[in-house]
């Protein structure tokens, strides 16, 4: 789509563009080359010396069985917080769509944890699990479960799944909700007429033509889960017990400053471009054929 | 609602009571527990109710920070994640408005490139180039600055592309009479555009606002000395002094004043801000 009416100057543009190209170019197209450059080189811990080593970074890193953990460590933390972030969210968008009264106060009372930093959020539930103090670690030991994130990896992993859901909820409720709301009444009507009950018409009408805002939410919730948690993987587990919460991002991040190893940090960080990319080329993708339905 | 069946109002309603009151409970106790005594607080289980000392804890944090963990007054913190909220918002609002504005209403050579040097910035997060931003913002002596903390955050597409698609819209008669008037674009631009953008300024200014306030790994990285941390930095700052150290009562304290801001922007403009997040997101 292009502007029929134009205006004519050889100067303005270029000042109205500057500034963004000039930030841009400094704090990303500079920074990034500069990942990808160091990926490819070999420094040792004093910075003495440096060797062009093309790909070596990349091929320890997956013969790295430390890499290859926090792979997967990534995988089950964003499968984990996608699906419960969308069923939960879904479930109580179902819900907030079906009240007639006060639907609105629904979503004022759950769209706020939105706001809320990442960072904080996981300190609110490091001190509600707190293996001493915690409120809710005082209900799990009433009921025989004994509870220390500190200690057991599963639990620290929950631990991080549960604040990265809670954080993500109102932001997948809102879209859903808004999905919800754009399916025609008159569809569900017919059905109810025909006699199909409420669980029956979710299925067969209403989760199908909710379908393009599940697969929206399914990229965003997976980008989340992979860079945005960072703070909350900081922020509480530190990582641990024993790298059992060392998402990739946090690894990156973990090389970079503990272990000092910046270029297998730099090769980290391409993994990482070249997976939101492909994330990005996914959801663009499905931005097109959505137009033209 | 397609038949009437009170029963199951009943139903939905409790299910969603259920899921606000979960959503909620964190909150609750952290509210709790920044108004209780350091002793009530370590106490297991920690009483459930308010206690008296929330003034105390609250003026404590604000001029003196936590007095086991780190020192650094909460007060000052707040400030700067307020100038760093606000530095993201306006920065970013006015560098994409103009540009967004040059690549709609100007042809010139080398706007594609632009369009597309912008649209990259797009896919990649400051979370994946983070060491290298990190050393031009020292090489250039801007760690434990303002600028420092806010410039490498505004390099990003998405505030650009809002502005684009928006002016997409405006109707081309507006262009054409303001030419015929003899208004040239920079007057066009402050008469017709911008008043019609209000409501699309106001949307975007709302998310990154909670955007610039909420960043974490950016200000950990950036700030060094105790003066320039953001308030979601101190919080981890004040966790950090060893388990049985730990405040609680203030830092819960701490983070009900973290969290205060951007959920007021959020909930008092309910609508700009749904708007924002679904404009953004296209």
């Amino acid at each position: 789509m292009e502007k029929r009416v134009v205006f004519r100057s050889s100067w303005l543009p270029y000042a109205l563009v500057a500034p963004q190209m000039a930030i841009t170019l400094v704090f990303f197209f500079w920074p990034a080359s500069q990942a990808l450059f160091q990926s490819l080189l070999l420094q040792d811990a004093f910075a003495a010396k440096t060797q062009f080593v093309w790909f070596d970074n990349f091929r320890d890193l997956f013969n790295d069985p430390r890499y290859l953990a926090s792979f997967r460590t990534t995988a089950v933390f964003s499968a984990l917080v996608t699906v419960l972030g969308l069923s939960i969210s879904l479930l109580l968008a179902v819900f907030a769509d079906r009240v007639v009264r006060g639907a609105r106060i629904y979503k004022t009372l759950l769209i706020w944890p939105y706001a809320v930093a990442t960072a904080v959020a996981a300190i609110l539930f490091v001190f509600l699990l707190n293996p001493t103090l915690g409120v809710v670690t005082h209900f799990l030991r009433a009921i025989g479960i004994d509870w220390n994130y500190l200690l057991n990896p599963t639990q620290a992993m929950i631990l991080v799944v549960v604040a990265a859901v809670w954080k993500q909820i109102s932001y997948n409720f809102l879209f859903f909700l808004a999905g919800l709301q754009a399916i025609p009444r008159s569809l569900v009507e017919a059905a109810a007429i025909d006699g199909a009950g409420p669980s029956r018409r979710f299925w067969t009408i209403v989760f199908p033509l909710l379908s393009p805002t599940t697969f929206f939410l399914m990229v965003v919730n997976v980008v989340y889960a992979f860079f945005d948690t960072f703070a909350i993987i900081d922020a509480s587990t530190g990582g641990g017990p024993v790298q059992a919460t060392t998402i990739l991002v946090f690894k990156v991040y973990q090389d970079g400053t503990q272990a000092l190893d910046l270029n297998s940090s730099a090769a980290q960080s391409v993994i990482l471009m070249a997976i939101v990319v492909a994330l990005s080329v996914i959801q663009f993708r499905y931005v097109e054929r959505k137009v033209q339905y | 609602m397609v038949e009437h069946r009170p029963l199951r109002a009943v139903a939905s309603h409790l299910i969603l009571i259920a899921g606000v009151a979960v959503v909620a409970l964190p909150i609750y106790v952290a509210f709790v527990a920044s108004t209780l005594s350091f002793d009530q607080v370590t106490t297991v289980p920690m009483p459930m109710l308010p206690g008296t000392q929330l003034v105390h804890n609250y003026s404590e944090v604000i001029a003196h920070g936590s007095t086991l963990g780190s020192k650094a007054p909460v007060g000052r913190m707040l400030w700067n994640s307020l100038i760093m909220a606000l530095g993201v918002a306006i920065g970013k609002i006015a560098i994409s408005i103009l540009s967004a504005f040059a690549i709609v209403y100007f042809r010139f050579p080398l706007r594609r490139t632009c369009f597309w040097m912008i649209f990259i910035t797009l896919m990649l997060p400051v979370e994946v180039r983070i060491f290298p931003t990190y050393k031009v913002v020292s090489d250039l002596g801007l760690i434990d600055t303002y600028p420092g903390l806010i410039l490498p955050l505004i390099a990003s597409a998405t505030a650009t592309f809002l502005f684009r698609q928006f002016f997409m819209t405006i109707p081309d008669e507006l262009a054409e009479a303001a030419r015929i008037d003899g208004a040239g674009p920079m007057r066009f631009f402050v008469d017709v555009v911008l008043p019609l953008s209000r409501t699309s300024i106001a949307a975007l200014f709302v998310i990154m606002f909670v955007y610039g306030w909420n960043q974490y790994l950016w200000p950990l990285l950036v700030t060094t000395r105790e003066d320039m941390y953001t308030v979601v930095i101190g919080i981890k700052r004040m966790v950090a002094g060893g388990d049985q150290a730990t405040e609680w009562q203030l830092v819960m304290a701490t983070a009900m004043l973290a969290l205060l801001p951007p959920v007021a922007v959020v909930v008092l403009m309910q609508r700009l801000f749904v708007r924002g997040l679904v404009e953004t997101e296209k």
